[in-house]
C-alpha cells in the first residue's frame, strides 16, 4: 500500500528532522532511494526547487516525492506525514511541558544534537561536491575536464557571492543556472 | 471561527512568502504575530523558537503549531498548521507535473548542472552558519566526526546515528552537571 508506506516513510523522517533541511539529506536519501522513489541527483536538483520555491524544504521535498509516487493522495498522505510528528510533540509540550527548553534531559539531548547536526550537514556538502566534481561515481577514467573547471568556476562565484557579499540564495541559483546554460551550450560548440 | 480563520490566513501569508526554510519566517511571524495581531509578545516568540528548534520537525511546522496552540487551542494548532502548508503542498504538486519534463530540454539539463555547483554553495554557508553558533568542545568534535562518517563510510541506519548521538550528548552533559555542583541540584 504506497499511501502508508508515504505515510510512515515522511513520518519516520518528521519525526527526526533537526536542525533544518540540509541535515535531513542523508535520512531523506537513506529512505528514498534506497525505496527507488528518486535517484541521488534528482534529490539534489530539488535542493534547487525548494531554495526558489516558498515553504520549507521538508514539507516541499514531502509532496514532490508523494506526488510523484502516489499523485494528489501519495502527496496528502506524504505531507501530511512529515507534519504529524510536529504537530503531536508541539501540542504536548506546550500543553504540559512549558518548561521544556530548560529540562536537563533536554538541553543534554541537544547538546549531542547539534554537532549531530553539523556533521549530518558535512556528509550532504560532501556527497554534493563529489556529485557536482566528478560525476561519474568516482570513476576517473571518463573524468571531465570541461566539466569539472566550469563547476569550479560556478561554485568559487557561487561562494563569493553568498559568503562575502550576502546575496539571497535565489539569486545564487539564478547566476548558477545561466552559467549552466552558458557552459552547456559553449560546450556544444567545440 | 474568524480568530481561527485569521491563523490560517496569518501562517497561509508566512508560507507563502519565505523562501529558504525555519529561520528566513522568524522576522515575518513576529511582525504578523507580534506587531499586527497581538496574539503573543516578542518574549513568546524567542521561547518558541528555542522550542522549536529542540523538538524534531522542521521548525516553520513547530513554530506555526505552537503560535496556533498558544492562541486558540488544538483547533488553532490545525489551522495555523495548515494554512502553512497549504502553499507549499499547492506550488510543488503542480511543479512536480512540468519538473521530469522540462528536465528532457538541453537547456534545463545545462540549467541544473550549474545549479548543482551553486547549490553546494547553499549547503557550505548552512554549514559554516550551523558550525559558529554550535559550543565547542572536545565531545563535540567527536560527535560531529561520529555524524560525519557513519553516515559518508557505514551503512548504519542515519536515524540510530542521530540517537546515538543525542545519547552520548545527553550522557556527557550529565555526568559534567553531577560534577561540578556539590550537591543542593540533585534531588
Amino acid at each position: 500500500m504506497i499511501y502508508l508506506e508515504l505515510f510512515f516513510t515522511f513520518l519516520k523522517i518528521g519525526a527526526f528532522t533537526f536542525g533544518g533541511g540540509y541535515a535531513m539529506i542523508p535520512l531523506i536519501q537513506s529512505e528514498v532511494v534506497a525505496k527507488g522513489w528518486m535517484a541521488e541527483e534528482e534529490i539534489l536538483n530539488f535542493i534547487a526547487v525548494s531554495e526558489s520555491t516558498p515553504g520549507p524544504f521538508a514539507i516541499n521535498i514531502a509532496t514532490y516525492i508523494g506526488a510523484e509516487t502516489g499523485g494528489f493522495f501519495g502527496a496528502v498522505c506524504s505531507t501530511f506525514g512529515v507534519v504529524f510528528p510536529s504537530l503531536v510533540i508541539i501540542i504536548l509540550v506546550a500543553k504540559f511541558f512549558t518548561s521544556f527548553k530548560d529540562n536537563r534531559i533536554v538541553k543534554g539531548c541537544m547538546s549531542g544534537l547539534r554537532p549531530t547536526v553539523i556533521g549530518l550537514i558535512a556528509s550532504t556538502a560532501l556527497t554534493v561536491a563529489i556529485s557536482v566534481f566528478l560525476p561519474k561515481d568516482l570513476d576517473f577514467s571518463v573524468f571531465d575536464v570541461y566539466s569539472f573547471v566550469s563547476s569550479l568556476i560556478i561554485f568559487g562565484l557561487a561562494a563569493f557571492l553568498l559568503l562575502s557579499k550576502k546575496k539571497n540564495p535565489i539569486l545564487i541559483i539564478a547566476i548558477s543556472a545561466v552559467l549552466g546554460i552558458a557552459s552547456g551550450y559553449l560546450r556544444t560548440l567545440f | 471561527m474568524k480568530e481561527l480563520l485569521g491563523l490560517f490566513i496569518t501562517f497561509f501569508k508566512i508560507g507563502l512568502f519565505t523562501f529558504g526554510g525555519g529561520y528566513a519566517m522568524i522576522p515575518l511571524i513576529q511582525k504578523e504575530v507580534v506587531t499586527n495581531k497581538k496574539w503573543l509578545t516578542d518574549a513568546d516568540i524567542l521561547d518558541i523558537i528555542a522550542i522549536a528548534e529542540s523538538t524534531p520537525g522542521p521548525i516553520a511546522v513547530n513554530t506555526a503549531t505552537f503560535v496556533g496552540f498558544k492562541t486558540k487551542g488544538v483547533p488553532g494548532a490545525l489551522f495555523a498548521t495548515f494554512g502553512l502548508v497549504l502553499p507549499s503542498f499547492t506550488i510543488i504538486y503542480i511543479v512536480s507535473f512540468i519538473l521530469r519534463q522540462f528536465m528532457e530540454f538541453p537547456a534545463v539539463a545545462y540549467a541544473f548542472a550549474g545549479i548543482r555547483a551553486g547549490v553546494l554553495a547553499l549547503i557550505l554557508k548552512a554549514l559554516i552558519s550551523m558550525y559558529k553558533q554550535c559550543p565547542k568542545g572536545v565531545i563535540s568534535y567527536i560527535i560531529m566526526f561520529i555524524a560525519f562518517a557513519a553516515v559518508l563510510f557505514t551503512k548504519i541506519n542515519v536515524i540510530f546515528v542521530i540517537l546515538f548521538c543525542a545519547a552520548v550528548g545527553l550522557v556527557h552533559s550529565l555526568i559534567v552537571s553531577s560534577r561540578k555542583p556539590k550537591g543542593g541540584d540533585e534531588k
